[in-house]
C-alpha cells in the first residue's frame, strides 16, 4: 500500500477545480443574496434544478449503493464483491451532492438545523430528511471501515468492524424507506401531477427503480473506471447482473400499466400531448429497449451492449424523475421555469466535485479490485476471495 | 367554533375595497402592476398581495357578463400546506384560521424548503423571492383581528356589498344552501365544502365555478373530495412495519445466505489504483 497521499493533477482536472471553484462563489453569493437573486423559481415553479436535479437524480442514482449492498452482503452472492466498494462509495458521494444541494436550496437557510428538533412526522419531508441524514451517516460509517485499512487506528477499525451487519442492514432499510419516500413526496400533489405520473404508489415505483437502476449505474462506473485507469472492465460481472435489472424492469412495467388502466388514464398516454410523447419515451426507449437488450446473449455479453443498455436504464430513471418534477407538473403550475445561469453553474460544480472526489478516493483507498484476484475469481466461477481467510 | 367566509360571487361588484383592507390592516407594501387582457391586476395572489379580486368575462349563449371573484387561502379542514411541512410552521387554529407560525407567532422554524407550495391545491402559499432569509406568505384570516379582538377580517368588513359574511362555517354553510335552493339562478353547489376535505372559505355562484378560476377538474376528472393529509398519512402509515418488517427480513436472509466458510477479509481484494503507471483520465 502506497506511503503518501497522492492526487496527479491533469488539465481535466484543472477545469473540474476551476468549475467547483465558481460554483462556491455562486453558491456563497446565493447565501448572501437570497434565493430570487440567483435561480429563476418562482411560485408557480418552487422547485427547479437543484431539487429535481440534484437532489431527485442525485439520490436515485446513488441507488446502486443499496442495490449492491443487498445483494453482496446480505443475499451473499460474494462473486459481486468486486463491485461493491465502488458502489458503496458513488453512492456516498451522491448523498453528499444530495444534502449539499438541500443546504442551497432551503430558503432560510440558517434554520437548517431546526428539523432535528421539531418533529412534523405527518409530513413525508420529514421521513426524507431523517432517512437522508441517517443513511449518509450509516455510509460514512461504512466507509470508515475502508477508511481505517489505509489510516491505521486499530480500535477504531475493530469497533466498527463489528457493528458492519447492522450497519448493512440499516443501510439497505433506510434507502428503501427513504427512496419510496421521494415518491410518496409527490402524493400531495394530486390533481396536479400530470395522472400518467400520478399514482398512490408513486412510492414504489421510486424505490422500485432506483433499485434496478443500481447494477446499471454500477455498469457505467466500473467501466469509466477501467477506461481511465487503463484495467480490465468486469463484463461477466456486470452482464451476470444484468438479470436482475431486466426482471426488474419487466416488473416495473407491468406495474405501470396496470395501474394507469387502473386509473383509466390508459388512453392518456395515446393522445398526442407533449406530456403524452414524454411518457411515450419514457415507456418505449427507457424501459422497453432496455429489456430487449439485456433479453438478447448476443447484446448482453458484449462490453458495448450491456454499457449501452446500462446507460438507458440509468437515463431513464433520471427522465423519469424529471417528468416527474417539470414535463408532469407544467400543466397545472403555468408559468415557465428554465434554469438560470448561476443554477446551472452550482449544479456542474457539484458534480465536478463528485467526479474529483470519486477519483482522489480509488486513487488512495482500496476501492476498486486487484486485478489478479478478478480473474482468479471470475475463471474459478467461485468467490473471488477464496483461501484468504485471515480473520479466526 | 370553527369561523368561516361565505362569498357570494353573485353579489361582487370587483370594487377590490378588500385588496386595499387586507393591504392596509396587514402592512403590506405596494406592488407595481400590470395590465392585462382581462383587467386582472395583479392576477395571483402573491407574498404582498394575499387577495386579489380577478376579473372574469363569461360568455353564455347571447349574454355577456363580468364576474369578480376574491381569491386568497381557502384555510382548509384539513390543510395540505399543514400536513406537508416538516418543521411544523402551519397551524389549523380551532377558530378555522390556518396560520404561519414564524411570523404570525413568531416561532421561526420554518427552512424555506417550500414543499408547502407544492402541497397546497389551490398555489396559495407564496414565497419572499426579493428576501435573502425570506418567509412563506399568505392570508391568514386576520387571526389577530379574530382571535384577540372579536373582530371580523379586514376585507369583510371592507366589502361594500354584502359579498362576503364571516360567521361560523356550519351556519354559513345553510345560509349558503339557503340562498341556492330559493335562487334557481345559483349554480347548485358550494364550492368549498367538500373540495379537497372541506374549506373554512365557501363559494356560491350563478356562473359555473370553472370559468371563474375555481378548480371544479383536474385532468378530466373532478378534483379529489379526500383531504390531500389523508392521502398522504394512508402511505406514511406504513413506514414503521416496513421499516421492522424489512430490517427482520433482510436479517433472517443475512444469517440464512452466510455461510462460515467464506468469512474472510476483504481488505486483501482490493487495492488503491496505481496513479503512476496507469493511463489517467484526459
Ligand atoms: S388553501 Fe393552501 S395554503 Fe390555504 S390552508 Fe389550504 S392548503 Fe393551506
Ligand atoms: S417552506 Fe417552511 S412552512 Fe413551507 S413546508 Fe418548508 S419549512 Fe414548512
Ligand atoms: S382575511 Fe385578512 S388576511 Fe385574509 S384576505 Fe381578508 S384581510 Fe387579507
Amino acid at each position: 500500500m502506497q506511503k503518501t497521499w497522492s492526487f496527479k493533477l491533469t488539465p481535466f482536472r484543472y477545469v473540474l477545480i476551476g468549475l467547483a471553484g465558481i460554483a462556491v462563489v455562486t453558491a456563497l453569493a446565493r447565501f448572501v443574496l437570497g434565493l430570487g437573486a440567483v435561480t429563476n423559481l418562482s411560485d408557480e415553479w418552487p422547485w427547479g434544478l437543484w431539487i429535481g436535479f440534484d437532489l431527485l437524480c442525485g439520490i436515485a442514482l446513488a441507488g446502486g449503493g443499496f442495490s449492491t449492498a443487498l445483494i453482496v452482503h446480505v443475499l451473499h452472492k460474494e462473486k459481486y464483491l468486486p463491485i461493491a466498494r465502488a458502489a458503496l462509495l458513488t453512492s456516498l458521494i451522491g448523498y453528499i451532492i444530495a444534502l449539499v444541494s438541500l443546504l442551497l436550496d432551503i430558503g432560510r437557510w440558517t434554520n437548517c438545523w431546526r428539523p432535528f428538533f421539531y418533529w412534523g412526522f405527518h409530513s413525508v419531508l420529514f421521513e426524507v430528511f431523517w432517512c437522508i441524514s441517517l443513511y449518509t451517516t450509516v455510509q460514512v460509517l461504512e466507509f470508515g471501515d475502508i477508511f481505517f485499512e489505509r489510516v491505521k487506528i486499530g480500535p477504531l477499525k475493530n469497533i466498527l468492524s463489528k457493528a458492519m451487519v447492522p450497519l448493512t442492514i440499516l443501510g439497505i432499510v433506510l434507502p428503501t424507506l427513504h427512496q419510496s419516500s421521494l415518491g410518496s413526496l409527490y402524493i400531495v400533489t394530486v390533481d396536479r401531477l400530470n395522472p400518467l405520473w400520478w399514482s398512490m404508489i408513486i412510492p414504489f415505483f421510486f424505490v422500485w427503480s432506483a433499485f434496478f437502476l443500481g447494477p446499471a449505474m454500477v455498469t457505467i462506473e466500473g467501466t469509466l473506471a477501467a477506461r481511465a485507469y487503463n484495467r480490465k472492465p468486469e463484463t461477466p460481472i456486470f452482464s451476470s447482473l444484468t438479470k436482475v435489472t431486466m426482471c426488474m424492469l419487466i416488473v416495473y412495467f407491468i406495474v405501470r400499466m396496470i395501474d394507469l388502466n387502473y386509473h383509466g388514464v390508459y388512453s392518456m398516454a395515446f393522445n398526442g400531448s407533449f406530456e403524452s410523447n414524454m411518457f411515450l419515451v419514457e415507456m418505449i426507449l427507457f424501459v422497453l429497449v432496455p429489456i430487449f437488450m439485456y433479453a438478447i446473449p448476443a447484446i448482453r455479453n458484449t462490453q458495448w451492449g450491456v454499457l449501452t443498455a446500462s446507460i438507458l436504464v440509468v437515463a431513464g430513471v433520471v427522465f423519469n424523475r424529471m417528468n416527474v418534477v417539470f414535463t408532469g407538473m407544467a400543466q397545472s403550475a403555468g408559468g415557465h421555469y428554465f434554469p438560470s445561469i448561476w443554477e446551472w453553474l452550482i449544479t456542474l460544480g457539484m458534480w465536478s466535485v463528485l467526479a474529483l472526489a470519486y477519483l482522489f478516493v480509488v486513487e488512495n483507498f482500496p476501492i476498486l479490485v486487484k486485478e489478479d484476484h478478478e480473474q482468479e475469481g471470475l475463471s474459478s466461477g467461485k468467490s473471488v476471495s477464496t483461501g484468504r481467510s485471515v480473520e479466526a | 367554533m370553527s369561523k368561516g367566509v361565505l362569498v357570494d360571487v353573485s353579489r361582487c361588484i370587483g370594487c377590490r375595497s378588500c385588496m386595499v383592507a387586507c393591504k392596509t390592516w396587514n402592512d403590506l407594501p405596494a406592488t407595481k402592476t400590470e395590465f392585462t387582457n382581462n383587467w386582472d391586476a395583479p392576477g395571483k395572489t402573491d407574498a404582498y398581495n394575499w387577495t386579489v379580486v380577478n376579473y372574469h368575462l363569461i360568455e353564455q349563449g347571447d349574454q355577456v357578463k363580468w364576474r369578480f371573484v376574491k381569491r386568497q387561502c381557502m384555510h382548509c379542514d384539513e390543510p395540505a400546506c399543514e400536513s406537508a411541512c416538516f418543521t411544523h410552521s402551519f397551524v389549523k387554529t380551532k377558530e378555522g384560521a390556518v396560520i404561519y407560525k414564524p411570523t404570525e407567532l413568531n416561532q421561526d422554524y420554518c427552512v424555506g424548503c417550500r414543499y408547502c407550495m407544492i402541497a397546497c391545491p389551490f398555489g396559495v402559499p407564496s414565497f419572499q423571492w426579493d428576501k435573502a432569509l425570506p418567509f412563506v406568505q399568505k392570508c391568514r384570516f386576520c387571526y389577530d383581528r379574530m382571535k384577540e379582538e372579536g373582530l371580523k377580517p379586514a376585507c369583510v368588513t371592507a366589502c361594500p356589498t354584502g359579498t362576503l359574511t364571516y360567521g361560523e362555517r356550519d351556519e354559513l354553510l345553510k345560509e349558503a344552501w339557503k340562498r341556492i335552493n330559493s335562487n334557481p339562478n345559483y349554480i347548485k353547489r358550494v364550492y368549498g365544502e367538500k373540495e379537497y376535505g372541506g374549506t373554512s372559505w365557501l363559494y356560491i355562484s350563478d356562473v359555473p365555478f370553472d370559468e371563474i378560476g375555481l378548480k371544479t377538474t383536474a385532468y378530466g376528472k373532478d378534483v379529489s373530495e379526500k383531504s390531500i393529509p389523508s392521502l398522504t398519512w394512508s402511505v406514511l402509515k406504513w413506514t414503521p412495519y416496513i421499516f421492522v418488517g424489512w430490517g427482520a427480513i433482510l436479517t433472517a436472509l443475512n444469517f440464512y445466505t452466510k455461510r462460515r466458510d467464506e468469512v474472510h477479509h476483504h481488505e486483501e481484494m482490493y487495492e488503491a489504483v496505481n496513479t503512476i503507471e496507469g493511463k489517467q483520465d484526459e
